[in-house]
């Protein structure tokens, strides 16, 4: 296996995502960085220029998380987890919201932490109800927020340029 | 249209909570009509409609043949390949994963302090 990048992006059906990359890393660490408040807000901060003033995690069955992040010209996008299962420090079942529902219904959240040698694989996997759903909430979230700000899209207009040139 | 142009007129289609919520109602219900589109919002018909018209020339809306209700149809084909959301969501992720990183380097390097002590 590979420590650090690459990063794998797939898209296994037309209703799923499936991010996943290895740490260098035992997985208890790990797991606190993604259900220890204090250790999200340090990582999980969302593109350059954006601030997460809300992060709260209550890690048990039944339990739930908020991430809020805010950026330029009020940008604005908030996630909503209901934790359904978790098993410390090797994965968590949670329903996700964006934005309170305006994205849409929840789609599921899964989270693996794998040992694996000496470090730890953790595997994202996403699945919504439909493409649709899929395409929607994560190319809204985009445009958005993350990458996609308005900066980043003359980032991108000008290599498209360059590259068509 | 010039991939430009069109990436343009995503972005300020995009870049208004109506049309988003627009969108989003299409994603999940399929074709509906502007009268129903404009229902849940605070909104005249005719307002609806032009934010119809943003999306529709972005390319992320298109309209029915049927003359008297006219149906408005998602294009989601365009929406993704015209924000090429899984490269952004990509970059998006190496970002956050990269500090992670240098976070659980910093992690071990305490508990290896802690474990001498």
């Amino acid at each position: 296996m590979q420590f650090g990048d690459p990063l794998s992006v797939t898209s296994p059906s037309d209703t799923q995502l499936v991010i996943s990359r290895a740490f260098v890393a035992p997985p208890h660490l790990v797991y606190a960085c993604y259900t220890q408040p204090s250790l999200i807000r340090r990582w999980l901060t969302g593109p350059d220029g954006w601030t997460m003033p809300v992060c709260t995690y209550d890690a048990r069955a039944g339990g739930g998380y908020r991430f809020e992040w805010h950026g330029p010209d009020n940008g604005f996008l908030a996630v909503d987890g209901a934790i359904k299962t978790i098993d410390a420090i090797r994965y968590i079942d949670a329903e996700e919201r964006f934005d309170a529902g305006q994205m849409g219904p929840p789609y599921r959240s899964e989270l693996e932490f794998r040992l694996e040698d000496h470090g730890t694989l953790v595997v994202n996997s996403l699945t919504y109800t439909s493409m649709a759903h899929r395409d929607f909430v994560v190319s809204t979230g985009m445009a958005e927020g993350m990458e996609f700000s308005f900066k980043s899209l003359d980032r991108l207009l000008e290599s498209e340029q360059a590259a068509t040139r | 249209m010039a991939d430009t142009t069109r990436l343009d007129a995503t972005f300020h289609a995009l870049s208004d909570p109506t049309r988003r919520a627009i969108l989003a109602r299409l994603a999940l219900e399929g074709d509906v009509t502007v009268m129903d589109l404009a229902e849940p919002f605070a909104m005249s018909q005719p307002a609806i409609s032009k934010h119809l018209k943003v999306l529709e020339k972005a390319g992320l809306v298109s309209r029915g043949r049927d003359a008297q209700k006219r149906p408005v149809h998602l294009e989601a084909q365009p929406l993704a390949e015209a924000t090429g959301w899984l490269i952004e969501y990509r970059k998006y992720w190496q970002a956050q994963f990269g500090r992670l990183d240098d976070l659980l380097a910093e992690l071990q390097q305490l508990e290896k302090l802690a474990g001498k002590n």
